[in-house]
């Protein structure tokens, strides 16, 4: 049988990668100094590896199952609270001037705040999203009401006031590389998100689960009719999405050294930017989307204070005119 | 007479308020390839949907292999063997060509004989393995989209207009594949435009119309009755060749 002309190579894009870069230098000039352009990037690159990890699971929900999420917030709330509870409690243990002392608390509270955020994720899939699977507007008006309802309930268990967080030691302060003040903690923000974008790059790319929610983001009715049971798959995703969500929630209160109970609410917005600049059910989108994100509210953040959050949506209206689907459009059946 | 291996029976399908299916009746035999004829809109697809289980039937009966499948979900059928090739080939396109047919076989990587009986039957796809199955040209994707329905022995393949854009060489080419499947232990239900292909593949044919069976008997029967072929389908086999 004739195969016809050769295919074009599939080449990877990477025109959206360069968008990192292009920002950082972009600021450059408009920094007054160099250290302290290094200091802003390493927070940008930092506070992007958070929401990636806050949004990575929101983005896989909406390629797999179409489905609007507004409630992803509370799954980051309960997160923080709960790897807060388990931090504070080991008080002894974060104070200690050594790294083991501090991995014994660290290690229980995150795993604490993923399986608490994940539990929650597969109750809310039960109970509050399957019964409006394919109808957008319930979907919104269901999962903003739970966020509420969510929200409500922290202020009974945990109370209304803000718990302020204090840092294990070892992730305390800086060090100093050249002229410029490194935080510790932003750079373990940075590993830890690189290994968890590494993580799901693996699955995705290397595993036949992963194979299966790529396919499966493209054309849930076809893997369906191949035999695999999407909706199985489906729960899976979202609860893992939502322990993520956990884990960048919990880092995200370390970052803020707080935790109050609109920390989630307060990142809806921002997750929803770096979805959409993304392209909507795509993780690598996601990612570099999320560190543009993080980088455009630091500079902003620094050169003017009161722009940053408009600085991300300009961000996003401009990415959408340059590509109205986003940086990597996911193909869609 | 053996039992049909699927049979519809009666089968009413909705897709929101409108009435698609009116009650059909039909049977695919054990063996062979039937085709399924009609107009535009008469039917022909939403039956191939309603026995794979996209569309859920609202009174009938499917039954399949001596079994009813009627209220049996997508993935369960799939699992009975039953195979699905819809008229946009639902390509993986984000996914290579290997990609593709690896996913379509559920109990693990194809084994190698099975391959190059693929491989012979679609020489592109061994070309294009690692290739993006989205940067294949509409036949090559049509091939892919047949090969992942039959990476594993399959009992029934379902084939929504498989000659569809395709260029006259390409439909040659899936003629040859047809007759060769027709050779294993596979029934084909096969949707179709193209008169000269269903004429030269077909064994058993149904004619739809309005969501209704019309007519069934053997291909043969139909193709050397121009009469009848003006009847059911407005134009004769003749007229498309």
């Amino acid at each position: 049988m004739s195969s016809g002309s050769s295919l074009p190579a599939q080449r990877l894009d990477w025109l959206p990668l360069a968008l990192i870069p292009a920002i950082a230098l972009a600021a450059l000039p408009f920094i007054p100094s160099l250290p302290t352009w290094v200091t802003l990037t390493v927070a940008g690159l930092a506070m992007g590896m958070m929401i990636f990890m806050m949004a990575a699971g929101l983005t896989l929900v909406f390629g797999l199952m179409d489905i609007m999420n507004f409630a992803h917030g509370v799954f980051i709330s309960v997160g923080a609270y709960a790897g807060t509870t388990v931090l504070l409690a080991m008080k002894p243990s974060m104070q200690a001037d050594s790294l083991a002392a501090n991995l014994s608390a660290i290690v229980p509270a995150v795993l604490a705040a993923m399986a608490l955020a994940g539990f929650l994720g597969w109750f809310f899939e039960r109970v509050v999203i399957r019964p409006v699977y394919g109808d957008h507007l319930k979907q919104i008006l269901v999962t903003m009401g739970g966020l509420i309802v969510v929200e409500q309930l922290i202020h009974v268990v945990w109370g209304p006031d803000i718990i302020p967080l204090p840092r294990p030691a070892t992730i305390t302060g800086s060090f100093i590389v050249g002229d410029a003040a490194i935080e510790r903690y932003r750079v373990l923000a940075v590993l830890v998100g690189l290994a968890v974008f590494a993580a799901m790059w693996l699955i995705l790319n290397r595993t036949r689960l992963g194979l299966l929610i790529r396919a499966g983001v493209e054309n849930r009715e076809m893997v369906e009719s191949l035999g695999y049971r999407i909706r199985t798959l489906f729960v899976g995703v979202f609860v893992a999405g939502s322990a993520l969500a956990g884990l960048g929630g919990v880092m995200w209160a370390l970052y803020q050294e707080s935790v109050n109970a609109q920390i989630g609410m307060q990142m809806m917005v921002v997750l929803f930017i770096v979805l959409i600049i993304g392209g909507l059910g795509s993780v690598g989108g996601c990612f570099v989307g999320a560190l543009l994100v993080g980088l455009m509210a630091n500079y902003t953040g620094y050169l003017a204070p009161k722009l940053a959050l408009g600085s991300n949506i300009l961000l996003m209206v401009l990415v959408l005119l340059w590509r109205p689907r986003g940086l990597f459009p996911v193909g869609k059946a | 007479m053996a039992e049909a291996l699927l049979s519809l029976a009666g089968v009413n399908t909705h897709i929101g308020q409108y009435h698609i299916l009116q009650g059909v009746d039909f049977e695919v035999p054990r063996a062979g390839l039937t085709m399924l004829l009609g107009r535009n809109g008469a039917g022909k697809t939403t039956t191939l949907r309603t026995v794979m289980g996209l569309w859920q039937a609202s009174a009938g009966a499917i039954r399949y292999d001596g079994a009813e499948i009627t209220r049996r979900t997508t993935p369960e059928r799939a699992r009975l063997g039953i195979a699905y090739v819809p008229e946009n080939m639902g390509i993986f396109a984000g996914l290579t060509v290997r990609e593709n047919v690896l996913l379509a076989a559920r109990s693990g990587p194809p084994e190698d004989r099975r391959l190059e009986w693929i491989f012979r039957l679609f020489p592109a796809l061994q070309k294009f393995w690692h290739a993006h199955a989205g940067n294949l040209s509409g036949g090559q994707k049509q091939m892919l989209a047949i090969a992942r329905a039959i990476v594993e022995p399959r009992r029934l393949v379902l084939v929504d207009e498989p000659t569809k854009g395709l260029a006259p060489s390409i439909i040659a080419n899936m003629i040859e594949a047809f007759r060769e499947l027709k050779r294993t232990e596979t029934s084909l239900l096969v949707v179709e435009q193209n008169f000269h292909f269903a004429r030269s593949v077909g064994d058993t044919v149904a004619v739809m119309d309005s969501g209704r069976i019309v007519h069934a008997g053997r291909m043969a029967d139909l193709a050397a009755d121009d009469a009848l072929q003006q009847k059911l389908l407005g134009l004769s086999l003749q007229a498309h060749q």
